[in-house]
């Protein structure tokens, strides 16, 4: 997983693979370690992401409830079709974005 | 077709991913499509995480998963030995969580349903939960 500071205020988080609850726990970690201080925003890029289950729909919801209180926005940027399913059928798109490109999700900021 | 495994691992989270290789794997033979396998693979993970999570508040205990290959017709069995469920029916209902504060969100259940064709929960207080998720890979669904 790879995560960077962007313009905009934001955190670009990369994870790879398969966002399963082992993953979800060390993001989650990683991520809230860098919030505050400046970052209101996070751009999840999941382009490199083949699987997802209910545990990273948690970590995403417990993120956005986070960033709510700092005023900022989540998006999520270049999901694969299993992804994006499970995305759907969460309901987290009446609250979260979804981009095609890290790009896009940049401008939207 | 024919086929049957047995394991039992550690509930540790990186064995996640051991129980949906294993899966994937295992029905490979009846040559599912991409979704097909996804489905089955999150269902899994699914069943796998709650036995992790929920069964064991004190501590790290194990979780069997075993399968099942009859004809098209694919069981995969998750079972613990942990708390159980005291109401069956409010965990699988949409959205209930035991454990709101863990950002959990109540999904599992609901997944396990819309990407299986029938799932089965037996559950006793105190000495384990046993989750069977049935799926039929491949060919028209009518026909077995
Ligand atoms: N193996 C188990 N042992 C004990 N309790 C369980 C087990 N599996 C599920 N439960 C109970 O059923 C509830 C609902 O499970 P479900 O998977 O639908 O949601 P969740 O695990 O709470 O959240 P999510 O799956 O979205 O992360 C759990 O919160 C837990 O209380
Ligand atoms: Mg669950």
């Amino acid at each position: 997983m790879n995560i960077i500071e962007t313009d905009k205020n934001a955190l670009l988080v990369t994870p790879e693979g398969e966002l399963d609850h082992h993953l979800a726990g060390k993001m989650r970690t990683e991520i809230d370690k860098k919030l505050g201080r400046g970052i209101i925003n996070i751009i999840f890029d999941f382009s490199h992401l083949s699987f997802m289950d209910s545990s990273g729909i948690g970590m995403i919801m417990g993120r956005y409830k986070r960033i709510q209180k700092l005023g900022g926005r989540v998006i999520i940027a270049a999901p694969k079709p299993q992804v994006k399913r499970i995305i759907e059928m969460s309901g987290l798109l009446g609250i979260i974005q979804i981009s095609p490109s890290v790009k896009q999700a940049l401008r939207k900021l | 077709m024919e086929n049957k495994f047995n394991m039992e691992f550690m509930g540790l989270s990186e064995n996640e991913a051991l129980a949906r290789t294993v899966t994937a794997a295992f029905i490979t033979s009846l040559d599912p499509t991409v979704e097909e396998l996804s489905e089955l693979k999150t269902a899994v993970s699914e069943a796998v995480t709650n036995a992790i999570v929920h069964a064991y508040p004190d501590g790290v205990g194990m979780v069997g998963l075993s399968g099942r290959i009859c004809g098209k017709k694919v069981y995969i069995t998750v079972s613990d030995t942990g708390i159980g469920i005291d109401d069956i029916e409010r965990a699988r209902e949409p959205l209930y969580t035991g454990k709101p504060e863990q950002e959990r969100s109540g999904l599992g259940f609901s997944i396990m349903e819309s990407f299986c064709d029938q799932i089965d929960v037996k559950s006793k207080c105190g000495s384990g939960t046993v989750v069977t998720l049935i799926k039929q890979i491949g060919g028209n669904k009518g026909e077995e």
